[in-house]
């Protein structure tokens, strides 16, 4: 099998080397739409959050869905849930668990309504 | 059902599935902020004969892009739509979307009514509430919700409406009608 990889693999791989190469982390079961929100404690253990790390914090100090911060950070979300998975072992973010309730249906209800 | 405090920001998942060609970008672009989203899945023996990698034989991932629909119903409650994929080879995205969602809208073309069939049959078989949108295309026969019903074998419960995706309240009413569907599984199910 030929090794080389032309620019065509380049998109594809790339993103990659942001994360070391990891495809795997505590972040891989992340949903689509669970709420993210920077817990604003002090990187700590020796751990420096990368450049994009620091762009997710950024964006992060109001909930933002882990959709949206792949959108934002235009890259790709297998990425994005590495690097979150990251700040979240080193509790620099929280992850929202709040699901639908009766209240939060009948506001989502009058909310299509009027829009 | 209700975790944490009320003031917890939430997100609610919506799908829409149906064939190919059948509006469902039309649905989420009448409705709601359109994002773009890269995703990347490993390749498998389901994209041969479709991926070309001659050449890149050591690729053995694919970048996937999709768009999402985003509406604010206000600070720190949104609801998400994603479209599922229509072709077979990204069936395996289908359990990631699906999971944790409110429900589903399949959405239906009377011309080919049998395409919404796999939808059909995979939400039935997780539980996720759904509802059958017929989008009226010009010239299409405008079948009997009913008829619709029959022909899909749906179960009485399961809502059926003739919609027209290019329209804005329309899809609202689409929208509407899938919550309140959820709203009365959920109850049912806490009962």
């Amino acid at each position: 099998m030929t090794q080389w990889m032309d620019e065509e693999a380049g998109p594809v791989v790339r993103p990659y080397a942001l994360i070391g190469g990891r495809t795997r982390s505590s972040g891989d079961t992340l949903d689509l739409v669970a709420m993210v929100t920077a817990t604003g404690v002090a990187p700590s253990g020796g751990f420096v959050p990368g450049p994009e790390q620091e762009r997710i914090l950024a964006l992060v100090t109001t909930a933002t869905s882990v959709a949206d911060i792949a959108s934002d950070l235009d890259l790709p979300l297998g990425v994005v849930r590495v690097l979150l998975g990251d700040l979240k072992d080193h509790k620099l973010i929280s992850i929202g668990r709040a699901s639908a309730s009766e209240r939060i249906l009948k506001e989502v209800i009058n909310g299509l309504r009027a829009l | 059902m209700d975790f944490g405090p009320s003031d917890e920001p939430v997100a609610l998942k919506i799908l829409i599935a149906g064939g190919f060609g059948v509006g469902k970008t039309t649905l989420v672009g009448a409705i709601s902020e359109i994002r773009p989203l890269r995703t990347e899945e490993v390749l498998s023996d389901r994209g041969i004969g479709i991926d070309d990698v001659e050449g890149v034989e050591g690729k053995t991932t694919t970048t996937v892009a999709m768009d999402f629909g985003r509406i604010t119903i206000r600070e720190g409650l949104v609801v998400y739509l994603f479209g599922t994929p229509g072709q077979e080879r990204f069936w395996f995205m289908w359990d990631e979307l699906s999971y944790g969602a409110l429900g589903a809208v399949v959405l239906a073309d009377t011309r080919r009514l049998t395409d919404c069939f796999p939808s059909i049959d995979y939400f039935e078989q997780r539980g996720t509430p759904f509802i059958v949108a017929v989008n009226c295309f010009d010239g299409a026969d405008r079948h009997d919700a009913e008829e619709v019903r029959v022909a899909l074998d749906l179960d009485p419960d399961v809502p059926v409406l003739l919609c027209d995706v290019r329209r804005r309240a329309s899809a609202k009413t689409v929208l509407v009608t899938l919550v309140e569907h959820s709203l009365k599984v959920l109850t049912a199910n806490q009962s």
